[in-house]
């Protein structure tokens, strides 16, 4: 037992000694290479997901070839998953994560952050022809959404007295109770609403309020300052184009907004 | 250990109340209906025409060959296709008929065709209309017959609606579902949403015997 704390301790100090070493050289490895290594996902609509061609799509990969473009270096795609992105950027398989990454105090002990670059929110979705405004609006009306989802417990502490939440098993219900007609109007995440709108354009269903907003950020390795901030300008010179705005637009429905620096 | 804390559930007893009623309403309304349905089919099956007796026996070998689920998202989630848009309530009694229809029907044919020969031909003897002798000599004892049966499937109807919870029907089981995941004491909510079906159960079984006795003197 002993030996093998030991011999565990012993492996992490050689694997943590270079990681340090190369520390600050994120920047120079791109320049140098003319490439640039970014995880983004494929298994999340729309942020990023495999079109009928094969090929990597959405958000994330938009954000990924723009900031390749603006360094002037060929772009690398790794499709990730959820569990292992992080992974990616601690053993340098990566230079930076674009996907669909949450800021939060664990992660910010592992790795760095940059500026957010795109919303991510849970929202209330609804057809054009359904007039809704505000949370007030929602009076009278059914509403769908996930039991025990971030979305219901939110969604249940802003609608007004007599709002009829109809609330399903998983989220394949409660799409499906959208699709069907079942209710008015869905309560989900940004993510799977994008992925309904877009394999159901029949419904012609668009965003209307937002429940719960909780943007995403680049990740970079620890200590990568010089890369962080060269991503942090090019997302502040993005934002003043309005080329965020642009890609929130196009994948999302709706501007990206406000987002934290 | 697990520490059990029955308390942080009970204080949401108004939602359990609620889901108990929307269990009772939902299988006395069904039972009801679905009961009647049955003897209708029953019927349809022994003295139908050739074609009514496919169609009829069609129905019932549809329903009791699969599962309720099934036929709980086929009406709720399908016929909005074809434009039949029902309230999760009306989807959940909707389906409870169709499916106690079809048991009721296998079961009440059973006492249907026990039924003594010489008792149908006693009430022709006395000038009764076909439809007299079905309902006032044929009937009452076939179901008497076969009570203790109806009674049983009533209950099994009454705890399969747990599943109407799964199309956001304000029953006891969506109850005890949404307490959960709002305090995460799943295993207290689960424990009494038990005892309160264990307790329906035998409350409804005691009412159908009741019954049975009064109106069909059931032994």
């Amino acid at each position: 037992m002993n030996r093998r704390i030991v011999l565990s301790l012993a492996l992490s100090a050689s694997i943590a000694v270079p990681l340090a070493a190369h520390a600050q050289g994120a920047l120079d490895d791109v320049m140098a290479k003319k490439t640039i290594s970014i995880a983004i996902p494929t298994d999340f609509p729309p942020y990023g997901f495999v079109g009928i061609d094969l090929k990597p799509q959405g958000l994330d990969i938009d954000m990924a070839n723009y900031i390749g473009s603006k360094l002037g270096v060929k772009v690398e795609l790794l499709p990730v998953t959820t569990a292992n992105r992080i992974p990616y950027l601690q053993t340098k398989k990566a230079h930076l994560v674009i996907s669909t990454l949450g800021k939060n105090p664990e992660r910010s002990k592992v790795i760095d952050f940059t500026a957010a670059y795109s919303p991510f929110f849970q929202g209330v979705y609804g057809a054009k022809a359904i007039a809704v405004k505000s949370f007030a609006d929602l009076k009278g009306k059914t509403v769908g959404v996930t039991r025990g989802a971030i979305e219901d417990m939110e969604l249940t502490k802003l609608v007004p007295e007599g709002t009829n939440i109809r609330r399903f098993e998983d989220n394949a219900a409660t799409i499906s109770a959208f699709v069907s007609g079942q209710v008015q109007l869905l309560a989900t995440g940004a993510s799977v609403a994008g992925n309904m709108m877009q394999r159901n354009p029949r419904l012609d269903a668009e965003y209307k309020l937002l429940i719960k907003d909780s943007p995403n950020f680049i990740g970079v390795g620890k200590g990568e300052d010089k890369l962080r901030l060269k991503v942090n300008e090019i997302i502040a010179a993005a934002r003043a184009a309005g080329d965020l705005d642009r890609m929130a637009q196009k994948w999302l429905g709706r501007p990206a907004g406000n987002l934290p620096q | 250990m697990i520490a059990l804390d029955f308390l942080a559930v009970l204080k949401d007893w108004p939602l359990l109340v609620q889901g108990l009623a929307t269990t009772a309403a939902l299988t006395v309304v069904s039972a009801t209906i679905g009961i009647a349905l049955g003897v209708v089919c029953a019927w349809a099956r022994i003295n139908g025409t050739g074609v009514l007796r496919v169609v009829v026996g069609s129905y019932v070998e549809l329903i009791r060959n699969t599962p309720f689920i099934v036929q709980l998202f086929f009406i709720f989630f399908g016929l909005p296709g074809v434009g039949v848009k029902l309230s999760p309530e009306g989807a959940s009694v909707l389906a409870m008929v169709i499916n106690m229809g079809a048991y009721s029907a296998e079961i009440v044919r059973a006492g249907l065709e026990a039924t003594p020969r010489g008792q149908i031909e006693a009430g022709q003897s006395l000038a009764l209309r076909p439809a007299e002798v079905f309902l006032h000599i044929v009937l009452p004892p076939a179901l008497a017959r076969v009570w203790p049966a109806i009674s049983g499937q009533v209950v099994i109807v009454m705890l399969g609606s747990a599943v109407c919870g799964q199309i956001a029907t304000h029953e006891l089981s969506y109850f005890a579902n949404l307490i959960q995941s709002r305090n995460f004491r799943a295993f207290e909510a689960y424990i009494i949403a038990t005892l309160l079906y264990l307790g329906l159960a035998v409350c409804l079984r005691g009412l159908l015997g009741a019954a049975g006795r009064r109106w069909l003197r059931v032994r």
